[in-house]
């Protein structure tokens, strides 16, 4: 590789990124990979595999369609992501990680020399370790300490008190007496005791975020994006891409059959049916003329249409939606962590334990560095290091079991809300249905006209295509050979199979059925009605019978109208709410809450997004808008509705662990808290004690593997 | 003595030559895709020559 470059200008190649959920092996990686530099217009395609991602590089002049339409070429389904919000909080992670690393290093080093001093170094030799071990653990405080000091100062200003306080204090209080039994050539320094706490305390930190981040880049891996942007008719007749930020009122948006809008607009070319389902979880579609207002985050059924763009971006309908879950939010915010909750009582007890057995010592007659000495060690043993251990390790191993299942967790706090839950209330189109179309009749159809259905329905991305396509596909039924397939908008799919001419598509005799259907024909012989219905998710009666067994109490509360909503409450045995706008399925939680209820809000929709964001906590489907899915604390891949209750039985034996361990480390503080008023507590007790509590808090967490089953 | 004052800057040395690894590694994202760098050992790619 002697050849340089040629020296062009450097052009900034735009980079756009895809999940790709359905890669499982290395040979996805690289189908991905070599398939996708082959194509022109894409000049490098990188795989991620732990995040289920690609990001393509590719020339400016590609679209979202063209890229995407590139990777199904391939053979994948694959989802555009927008650019990645959260930067802030992975930073977060790494910075944790890096001081850990430090003090990890300065713990391992200080405690090589500690143990020199231990066994029976004196003079010049343990003045000479003391020196060396301040060397590192000088450093490594200032690095180390500083994410403890930074909120303990932020909570101290505010006159409020955290974690953080006692162990910034005890840190810098322990740090600078052994500095100066280090000048003196004292007998014991606690710098191994500071280092091996700020260690111990940042891995506690580091696992919370972790969580964070991995629960994050899960539920942005699914987030949908189908309302990404539009096809956009310029004034000189053609068409070009246009992201949904840059859409603005009068622009002309074509919008083919299957694709969700991008913003609120009329109708001014076409004749289709729109799914309301995410918007207002009514399952009937709507159908729309031109001079028909539709609104973003609908679906177009039949036929592509025109659409005159009114309101983009924060003017849409969407958009109130989003200023009520703005404010239903905040609630949530308010809610303090368990960890804090226990620090609030924990840290003023150990000051005053601190500052009594001074006082004791002092008032016993003792020098004033003596008792100070004393109260240090009480310090480095009262802190909270299994204390700061204990519920992040805890909910890091169940966060992980759960993720294995398929349910991810955004964070601690949602684990220890989740565990609260007394009441539980369901959306219906979407949460305890599948939300999409499923043929209901296809038992009927004979293994031809099966076979045919499968083929045609492949050629067609057409939702209620793609219904029989799954059902179909998931039966195994064998697709027959067809050709000449073409696909007439708003009619349906004809090809030929074996000669004979067939179709699937819109109903020529008019089906006295309620609810949508299409037609299967094939020449020669009689047609084939395939009639869809929105199905109850798998296991949804056992999954609210087990909650019923865990002390919730289930109902419905729905947008959709009574009618639709009756048979799935009456199949489920549970009470229901229909016709609920946004504002009134929060003020049905706001009512629960004032009765003294912690509510569980199970919903989809954009039109539950507030009702989550209210909900004492909050659980979307994978299948969920994106709104839902950010407003919601837990998500849950699959179809079947038992996600649920394991969630919730996880969370509580999460919090029956945590208990535990806070148990055990208030036991061990019991045993250690005297030896140490009582003066015997050398540096080396106090690092044995450190370490063994916060070793058994860890074990005890490890018990929680298998929560998920 | 001058036993320690070779071993001790040598042990400190290697360990910071550890951590400055770590860090390197972590800049240059080398955990951001465990699983893809596993599989990536079985890809054939005789092919592409």
């Amino acid at each position: 590789m002697t050849a340089t470059t040629p020296n062009r200008a450097p052009v900034e190649l735009p980079i756009s990124d895809f999940a790709v959920p359905g890669m499982r092996c290395a040979g996805c990686i690289s189908k991905l990979e070599s398939g996708l530099a082959l194509q022109t217009g894409i000049v490098n395609a990188r795989v991620n595999f732990t995040a289920k991602r690609v990001s393509i590089t590719h020339l400016p002049e590609m679209t979202m369609p063209q890229l995407l339409d590139a990777i199904s070429g391939i053979g994948f389904e694959a989802v555009a992501i927008s650019e990645s919000s959260g930067d802030a909080d992975n930073k977060e992670a790494k910075r944790l990680l890096k001081a850990m690393a430090v003090a990890g290093f300065a713990m391992m080093n200080i405690m090589l020399l500690s143990v020199s001093v231990w066994s029976g170094a004196t003079g010049v030799t343990r003045d000479l370790f003391h020196w060396l071990s301040a060397l590192i653990a000088l450093p490594t405080v200032a690095y180390s300490g500083q994410p403890f000091f930074r909120s303990a100062w932020g909570a101290l200003r505010k006159g409020r008190t955290n974690m953080d306080v006692p162990i910034s204090i005890g840190v810098i209080i322990t740090t600078a007496l052994s500095l100066y039994e280090t000048f003196n050539h004292g007998q014991h320094a606690y710098f191994d005791g500071v280092v091996m706490l700020l260690f111990f305390l940042l891995t506690g930190r580091w696992l919370d975020a972790v969580m964070r981040d991995r629960a994050r880049d899960g539920v942005s891996a699914l987030l949908k994006q189908t309302a990404a942007g539009a096809m956009v008719l310029q004034p000189d007749g053609e068409t070009a891409w246009i992201d949904a930020k840059a859409l603005g009122p009068n622009m002309v948006m074509l919008v083919a059959a299957g694709e969700r809008l991008a913003a609120d607009g009329i109708v001014t070319e076409g004749i289709s049916s729109f799914d309301l389902s995410l918007l207002t979880g009514e399952t009937t579609a709507q159908s729309v003329v031109i001079g028909s207002i539709v609104h973003a985050g609908t679906l177009n059924l039949d036929a592509p249409v025109h659409v005159r763009v009114t309101a983009a971006g924060a003017d849409t309908a969407i958009a109130d939606i989003a200023r009520l879950m703005e404010q239903a939010s905040q609630g949530k915010s308010l809610y303090v962590r368990v960890a804090d909750r226990a620090a609030r009582l924990y840290a003023p007890a150990v000051h005053t334990l601190a500052a009594l057995s001074f006082l004791g010592w002092m008032v016993a007659g003792a020098g004033w560095h003596e008792s100070l000495l004393v109260a240090v060690a009480v310090l480095i043993i009262t802190c909270p290091c299994a204390l700061g251990l204990a519920v992040p390790a805890a909910q890091i191993v169940v966060a992980g079991a759960l993720m294995r299942a398929g349910i991810l967790v955004k964070d601690g706090s949602a684990l220890e809300r989740l565990a609260e839950v007394d009441l539980a209330m369901f959306d219906k189109t979407g949460t305890l249905t599948m939300g999409r179309p499923t043929p209901t009749n296809l038992t009927d159809a004979n293994g031809e006209q099966k076979s045919v259905l499968l083929a045609l329905a492949r050629a067609s991305r057409h939702p209620l295509s793609e219904g029989i396509r799954r059902t179909l596909e998931a039966e195994g039924v064998a697709a027959a050979k067809i050709e000449q397939v073409r696909e007439v908008a708003g009619a349906g799919v004809f090809a030929t199979a074996n000669g004979c001419a067939v179709s699937l598509g819109r109903p020529n005799t008019e089906i006295s059925h309620e609810g949508l259907a299409s037609e299967l024909q094939i020449e020669g012989q009689p047609s084939f009605a395939v009639h869809f219905s929105d199905q109850i998710r798998p296991q949804a009666a056992a999954t609210l019978a087990e909650l019923q067994g865990l002390g919730l109490t289930s109902s419905i509360i729905s947008g959709d109208r009574a009618e639709s909503v009756a048979p799935v409450a009456r199949a489920l045995g549970i009470t229901a709410q229909t016709s609920m706008l946004p504002q009134e399925k929060l003020d049905a939680i706001a009512r629960q809450k004032a009765a003294g209820h912690k509510v569980l809000m199970v919903g989809d929709g954009l039109n539950d997004g507030p009702a989550l964001a209210a909900g004492y906590a909050s659980i979307a489907p994978a299948s969920a808008s994106d709104a839902g899915q950010n407003a919601a604390d837990v998500v849950f891949m699959g179809d079947a509705l038992s996600p649920v209750a394991t969630a919730i039985r996880a969370a509580r034996r999460t919090q029956h662990i945590v208990r535990q361990n806070f148990i055990l480390a208030i036991g061990y503080n019991v045993l250690a808290v005297p030896l140490a008023i009582a003066g015997y507590v050398t540096p080396l007790i106090a690092a044995a004690a450190m370490s063994g509590s916060s070793l058994v808090v860890v074990a005890n967490a490890l018990r929680l593997k298998n929560a998920a089953k | 003595m001058t036993g320690l004052a070779l071993l001790i800057p040598v042990a400190l040395g290697l360990g910071l030559l550890g951590l400055a690894g770590f860090f390197w590694s972590i800049k240059n994202g080398q955990f951001d895709d465990a699983d893809g760098a596993a599989l990536r050992i079985l890809i054939d790619e005789e092919d592409e020559l």
